[in-house]
């Protein structure tokens, strides 16, 4: 039976897996592809499937692989950055081919509300010769989410749906269908297609290579790639799929030129050659990077039709695109009765809430370190990054999941002592444990404190796999001298004492890890 | 039919909550919806907003294009100037009077007050006043929705179950309470409402409208 439904676009990927008959879901926390797997956990007893959250993004999904290799359909999830940790099973499942259904969906984050970049993960689907589906609203997510299981399984290949912030994060009316029932479990026809001897590999490469003709015609006749050459052909229009929402908004609805959107790759080259001998010049508009517009430009461009976009300014290269940017792109000003008398407003930025234990982790390190010189404080992803900001002025660096404890490796290496870096406990477990591994094997004198505050708190207070006496367990077990693992608890009235501690561990010229330990004040408010 | 109305605040005082609210008052009434909001660092304290559009047609994009805007609603004054230039010349403001001084930079109270009170159709709210009355001082943005549904195609009753449904788990008294608001709320609105609609400029009905609370 249908029924109409209020959704976000991440909700809605949700329940079109929990309707097409999933046995799975696989993730880790990220923005904005977070409320993935919290809504699928929200019905995982209705519909008795798994839901958990796993240590990382690889774990996750080399989780859906095995799932798919056992014949039942598993959708794996992740933010963007998150699909560079499990890129090694990513493009390799496309080696091996799936059995049951296997969708990835990926969101990817332009403009970096909550991101450290805004790579755009069409390159990624095409790097591993895997179909990508680009929903432009959130029934469509629900609707392409539900075809790529029927894709995946028709292919034998992973399916990637590539959303953005704004589908994810973004609620609208959408009319779900009926459930199918779960796949019976099997174990594949061909063991050999999962086992990437090179002997086997090259054979399983050449499947994907001979895939691709079918895939590229499965694209090319899908409604998901829309060719309309009425109007006026002195300009055509090459759009992905969110911008077409911001250029029908740009027209009011009525488009006055022809166009192509894309919503499922491979890139459907036949439509935009059509597209191309139609017109006297060409506005590429897409929400990610320039991927049509280069694939279109090539080295020498199309001989007399100028080609517009990002790659030559007329539409901004960084950022997100919105209806303001994209109207402006053919020549529309959105006019504001207010922008010419408005006061210049102040950033808001966000900041360690009041109360948060990783603030009092800092002031006790930094009034430690204030007895050497220069002390680098390598950091990493979390809320913990917001010390940056004033008053802290704490941190040095963040650049991935995992990085602090590595780069400050590479800094000990360089010669530099004392050396910290701190890392949050959900941080440890999806990628810090091998550098401390690393670090502790070589006897390497290095600070690192784990801020433990006993959950994934940036994206909302998520359960983190490794805490409280786990943890200490855990950082012993790879090596960490027991009596240079120090728990402290980080409060106001301990500031002094903590300082103590971490002055000691700073003079030690080997490794020490610290455990600052309080429970986030976010937690299961 | 289209309403744009950009919601707008800082990172936990119940922005999220009013969209909810709006959003299934418009989908009960068969509306089409669409509603973009903001997760993840920005609720640590940063500014947040959502972009609520809900039509008796399709809504295309997720976001409502710059000056276009009918309604900015917004539980803190500074956060209205951010996203003005949203707004379209008959546009109605609706805005708590408190301001919320997370930053250092935080300018002159009193000169955002008057310059939202020079708007054409500006409504400011004593929501901190509306909910402490109610002994549920966190409720303010619940006295906010109300004081913004008068210039809104829905009635009161309208958020009754929503209100139940966000609001049970913490007991009756709580439902009862933020019910209380919402209708406190919505009589301030409606008085202002009819001031502005007979042509009074926004400061005066502001200030004839301060004896109602």
């Amino acid at each position: 039976m249908q029924k109409k439904e209020l959704l976000l676009g991440d909700e809605a990927i949700a329940l079109a897996a929990l309707h097409a008959g999933i046995s799975g879901a696989y993730s880790y926390p990220g923005t904005p592809a977070t409320e993935i797997l919290e809504h699928v956990q929200s019905k995982a007893a209705e519909f008795g499937v798994s839901a958990s959250w796993s240590a990382n993004e690889k774990v996750a999904y080399e989780g859906a692989l095995g799932m798919s290799y056992c014949g039942k359909r598993a959708l794996v999830s992740m933010k963007h950055v998150g699909l560079n940790v499990a890129a090694d099973p990513f493009v390799n499942s496309g080696v091996t081919g799936v059995d049951g259904g296997l969708v990835l969906c990926v969101a990817d984050d332009p403009g970096m509300h909550s991101s450290q970049n805004e790579q755009d993960s069409r390159y990624l689907a095409r790097f591993a010769l895997i179909p990508c589906l680009e929903p432009l609203n959130q029934q469509e997510a629900y609707d392409m989410t539900r075809e790529a299981f029927d894709m995946s399984e028709r292919f034998k290949t992973p399916v990637m749906v590539r959303i953005v912030t704004r589908l994810a994060h973004s609620r609208a009316d959408v009319v779900t269908g009926e459930t199918k029932a779960q796949n019976a479990l099997s174990t594949p026809a061909n063991v050999a297609g999962y086992i990437l001897l090179p002997s086997n590999a090259r054979v399983q490469y050449d499947k994907l290579v001979a895939k691709q003709p079918a895939l590229e015609e499965y694209a090319a006749r899908s409604p998901h790639n829309r060719i309309c050459l009425d109007g006026d052909r002195k300009v055509g229009i090459l759009c992905n799929a969110m911008a077409f929402n911001y250029v029908r908004e740009a027209f009011g609805d009525k488009i006055p030129h022809p166009y192509v959107k894309v919503g499922i790759y491979p890139t459907p080259m036949g439509l935009i050659r059509q597209l191309v001998e139609a017109v006297d010049e060409i506005v590429v508009v897409e929400e990610g990077y320039p991927f049509l517009e280069e694939l279109l430009s090539g080295v020498v461009g199309v001989a007399g039709k100028p080609i517009h976009g990002k790659l030559d300014g007329r539409v901004p290269r960084t950022g997100e695109l919105n209806p303001a940017n994209v109207a402006a792109a053919f020549g529309i000003a959105l006019e504001s009765p207010y922008t010419a008398t408005l006061p210049k407003v102040p950033g808001r930025p966000p900041a360690l809430c009041p109360g948060c234990p990783h603030a009092d982790s800092y002031r006790a390190l930094k009034l430690a370190a204030g007895d050497f010189p220069k002390v680098p404080i390598f950091s990493d992803i979390g809320c913990y990054t917001l010390s940056f900001y004033p008053p802290y002025n704490a941190v040095d660096s963040c650049v991935d999941m995992g990085a602090s404890i590595s780069m400050a490796i590479g800094a000990a290496h360089a010669g530099l002592h004392p050396v910290t870096c701190s890392i949050g406990d959900s941080t440890f477990g999806h990628s810090g444990m091998t550098g401390l591994l690393t670090a502790a094997y070589e006897k390497l004198p290095l600070t690192v404190f784990i801020l433990d505050n006993g959950t994934v708190a940036m994206t909302g207070t998520q359960d983190t796999l490794l805490t409280g006496e786990a943890l200490v367990k855990a950082v012993i077990g790879l090596g960490v001298e027991p009596e240079h693992v120090r728990v402290l608890s980080p409060l106001p009235k301990n500031l002094e004492e903590n300082a103590r501690i971490i002055r000691e561990e700073l003079e030690y010229k080997g490794l020490s890890v610290i455990i600052p330990r309080r429970t986030c004040v976010q937690y299961r408010r | 039919m289209k309403y744009d109305i950009i919601l707008a605040g800082v990172g936990g005082q119940g922005i999220l909550t009013i969209a909810f609210m709006l959003d299934n008052a418009a989908l009960a009434r068969g509306f089409r919806i669409k509603q973009a909001e903001v997760h993840g660092m920005a609720q640590r304290g940063g500014a947040v907003y959502s972009h609520l559009r809900f039509a008796d047609h399709e809504v295309i994009s997720d976001l409502i294009p710059r000056g276009q805007a009918d309604m900015i609603l917004s539980v803190e004054p500074l956060e209205v100037q951010r996203y003005l230039p949203f707004l379209h010349a008959s546009g109605v403001v609706v805005s708590s009077v408190h301001p919320f001084k997370s930053i250092p930079d935080y300018p002159e109270e009193k000169a955002i007050l008057d310059a939202l009170l020079e708007l054409p159709r500006a409504l400011l709210v004593d929501a901190r006043q509306i909910a402490t009355s109610n002994k549920i001082p966190k409720a303010e943005n619940m006295a906010m929705l109300g004081a913004a549904l008068p210039f809104l195609p829905f009635e009161l009753a309208d958020f009754d179950p929503f209100i139940q449904a966000q609001f049970e788990r913490k007991g009756d008294q709580v439902v009862q309470a933020n019910r209380a608001v919402l209708a406190q709320g919505y009589r301030m609105g409606t008085a202002v409402k009819e001031r502005l609609d007979a042509g009074m400029p926004a400061d005066a009905a502001w200030r004839e409208t301060q004896t109602l609370l």
